[in-house]
């Protein structure tokens, strides 16, 4: 277990401190643990807000000072690292693109995928940095033999494995996450923080994107993406309705459709794709919302990829639940049948497989198998 | 510990501390007509004439202010204000390119918001701003410009510059000069009444004297128009009750620092050589940055600016820190946020070299051992910083 490691062996940490209360108190925890701990909070915006608006999370100026007080109560050096062109290059633009080509990405796992574990973590272990240490739950077990596995928190509820389920064996070997390993409430975490004198302890939890100040995702890709007037169909091809552009919407989508005739049937309609070749968005009843399968591109695993179809347990989405499934590697993609069909499966999530606890590896969504072939 | 940030704020030395703490427990405004008054008015007037002598001044140019970034608003906008007011066409602001950001910021904003037309003088490689250059910027039209703010030496890579030759060029004219002399203090000799100048910024936390207190040394001629109002205090030009304590304390400081000058520039200056080479033999492509002299005329002796080629300043300072040395990397930052220094792009320097600064600044607790750890230090940071690169 980590817990033996650090025991063991003190070593030169870098914890990513975005002036939250979990990464604060996981800083504080490395520090206590006998590690050599140096904060650093990482600008991803060029233009800094001053102030935070809402509970949107890590980007303004007094979010960094919330981490630089926190680094100066745990006693440890701080610094503030410019990772802004990247944070542009690698998520912001990826998300536009992604949801411009009809998909739902998830831009938190890609920060960490490449922003937290490739450019920070490269960057810390050039500088002679064992480690990077964040405040996600989860956590890593070594093996006696060395190789590391991803395992969910103990905490099934605060569980932060799915968006670190992107990280290979290589980046989990330079992976502390000082507070996956207890079963812990925000509560307690909380109260720790204020034990230990961290001012951060009462700050508002994080939520939405980081990057959307405003929290309006569909006003931020309007700006992005322009107005682009299109169709809104139902399964049999019918207009019914328009919409000012197709990526404003995701797959299992219900308000906001603005149809003005009801459905024959007068159930509820829900957005069962979007095509931004045509630039339509078609619409129908929950049931063509049912997945029985999907293809996932992109694989990456932790550790020797599986050969041969298996089964696990599944997750479709960051605060989703497990589901069962069978999985087999296919020419590079990865092949997913569902033992109970899914909804509202979207194209550009992560699928996230687990064998117990275990990450097994993830792989983003690319098409699904409808149980009605509808769309 | 290395301590060589001591352009940033260098210890206090023991007797201006003990002319702080002294009276800290002493009562007494010096506005007031009572004993404890004129007390306190004693001391405040004491320690203005102390000051002045320091600094080649008269006792009533010196106008205590919070310190340095103060004095040099207070000099830019209220003589650009003044000026104005008596001749509407005078708005034009010559300033140099590379001044600290409390002059930079201060005529930026004086372009934003009051109507000035703000000119940068050109400087060359060294960050130098020739005489020839002023004259040729005022002479342009000399009936619009408001005033001209030069440094006396950079906070950041030390060069020194003309000032008497500068003030010569704007007396001519009859272009008043500021200089921000707060690095030049104990450094270099620093007359008031010698230079010509028309306004002069000092603080006392970087000659030995506490935080908070500084002064705009100021022609009798000139009175700027207050960038603070109320009870009148320090010539009608900076109101505010007077900081007794720290005011004793500054000229306290203010009276060391003159005197022990030739001794500083002589030994602290051969240490800052020695630091110099010793990088430059640890690491052979480390930049000198601003003028190669080591002469007191031409840089400051207590400054060593590197740029190290391929390497972020940020990474060398983390490292350094870790080993206990600790400097900076010379340049202004928003909220942590690294940024190429304005000074070195000002000087035409490239801009990717210019993420890989540092600036060593030495002071009167320096000591060979300092030298050494850096001498020991430098080299494998600089490696080590490389392999991170330029993210």
């Amino acid at each position: 277990m980590t817990e033996t490691t650090q025991r063991t062996r003190p070593l030169r940490v870098l914890a990513a401190m975005s002036g939250g209360v979990d990464s604060a108190v996981a800083a504080a925890r490395a520090a206590e643990a006998g590690h050599d701990v140096t904060g650093v909070h990482l600008a991803l915006s060029a233009n800094p807000q001053s102030f935070r608006t809402g509970a949107r999370g890590c980007c303004t100026i007094e979010d960094s000072r919330d981490a630089r007080r926190a680094a100066d109560v745990i006693g440890i050096p701080f610094y503030v690292w410019d990772l802004a062109e990247r944070f542009r290059e690698d998520v912001v633009e990826d998300f536009v693109a992604e949801y411009e080509a009809g998909r739902t990405p998830n831009p938190c796992l890609r920060c960490n995928e490449k922003i937290k574990f490739a450019a920070l973590l490269d960057k810390a272990l050039a500088l002679g940095f064992d480690a990077v240490c964040t405040g996600h739950y989860a956590q890593v077990v070594t093996l006696p033999d060395g190789t590391r596995e991803l395992h969910r928190a103990s905490d099934m509820a605060k569980d932060q494995s799915y968006v670190l389920g992107v990280l290979d064996e290589k980046q989990l070997a330079h992976a502390l996450f000082p507070l996956g390993d207890t079963v812990t409430t925000k509560e307690e975490i909380r109260a720790e923080a204020e034990r230990r004198g961290l001012a951060v302890a009462k700050k508002p939890d994080s939520h939405d994107i980081c990057f959307i100040a405003d929290g309006d995702t569909q006003g931020f890709l309007a700006r992005r993406l322009g107005k682009a007037e299109g169709d809104i169909v139902d399964e049999s091809g019918t207009k019914i309705g328009t919409h000012e552009g197709a990526y404003g919407y995701t797959i299992g989508q219900r308000k906001g459709l603005r149809i003005g005739t009801p459905a024959p049937d007068g159930k509820p309609r829900y957005v069962l794709d979007i095509s931004p070749v045509d630039n339509t968005v078609t619409v129908g009843p929950a049931a063509s919302l049912d997945v029985t399968a999907l293809t996932a591109i992109k694989p990456r695993w932790c550790g020797t990829a599986p050969s041969g179809p298996g089964t696990y347990t599944a997750q479709l989405r960051a605060h989703g639940g497990e589901t069962e499934v069978t999985a087999e590697l296919v020419d590079g993609e990865l092949r997913v049948s569902f033992t109970e069909a899914v909804r509202g499966v979207a194209p550009g999530q992560a699928i996230v497989l687990y064998d117990g606890t275990r990450v097994v590896g993830s792989a983003t969504i690319a098409s699904t198998v409808r149980a009605t072939a509808a769309v | 510990m290395a301590y060589l940030d001591h352009a940033a704020t260098t210890p206090m030395l023991p007797e201006a501390a003990a002319a702080l703490t002294d009276r800290l427990g002493t009562t007494g405004n010096a506005s007031s007509l009572h004993a404890a008054g004129r007390r306190a008015r004693r001391t405040v007037e004491e320690a203005r004439e102390t000051l002045a002598e320091a600094l080649g001044a008269r006792p009533s140019e010196v106008v205590f202010t919070s310190g340095g970034t103060e004095a040099d608003n207070l000099a830019v906008k209220g003589l650009y204000w003044s000026r104005r007011a008596a001749d509407p066409a005078r708005t034009r602001v010559l300033a140099s390119p590379v001044e600290h950001h409390a002059v930079l910021d201060a005529v930026h904003w004086l372009g934003e918001h009051e109507g000035a037309t703000v000119e940068y003088l050109p400087v060359d490689a060294h960050g130098r701003v020739h005489p020839e250059a002023l004259r040729a910027a005022i002479a342009r039209n000399p009936d619009d410009v408001a005033l001209a703010t030069v440094m006396w030496a950079n906070n950041e890579i030390g060069t020194v510059m003309p000032v008497r030759a500068l003030a010569d060029v704007a007396a001519e004219f009859g272009v008043p000069l500021h200089a921000d002399a707060v690095q030049a203090f104990g450094q270099l000799p620093v007359d008031f009444g010698a230079s010509g100048l028309a306004a002069m910024t000092v603080t006392a936390h970087k000659i030995g004297g506490p935080y908070g207190i500084g002064a705009l040394l100021l022609g009798r001629e000139y009175s700027p128009v207050p960038v603070l109002h109320g009870g009148g205090q320090e010539r009608d030009v900076r109101s505010g009750t007077l900081d007794v304590p720290a005011i004793a304390s500054f000229a306290v400081a203010g009276r060391l620092a003159a005197e022990r000058r030739e001794w500083f520039a002589r030994e602290i200056g051969a240490l800052r050589d020695e630091l110099v080479d010793a990088v430059r033999t640890a690491v052979p492509d480390a930049l000198l940055g601003g003028d190669p002299s080591p002469s007191a005329e031409d840089r400051l002796p207590a400054n060593a600016h590197f740029m190290f080629p391929g390497c972020e300043g940020d990474s060398l300072l983390l490292l350094l820190d870790a080993q206990g040395i600790e400097c900076s990397t010379g340049s202004a930052c928003s909220a942590g946020i690294a940024q190429p220094s304005h000074v070195l792009l000002a000087t035409g320097t490239d801009p990717d070299l210019a993420r890989g600064t540092l600036r060593f600044s030495l002071g009167h607790t320096s000591t060979r051992e300092d030298v050494e750890a850096v001498a020991k230090a430098i080299g494998p940071a600089v490696e080590r910083a490389r392999t991170a690169g330029l993210t």
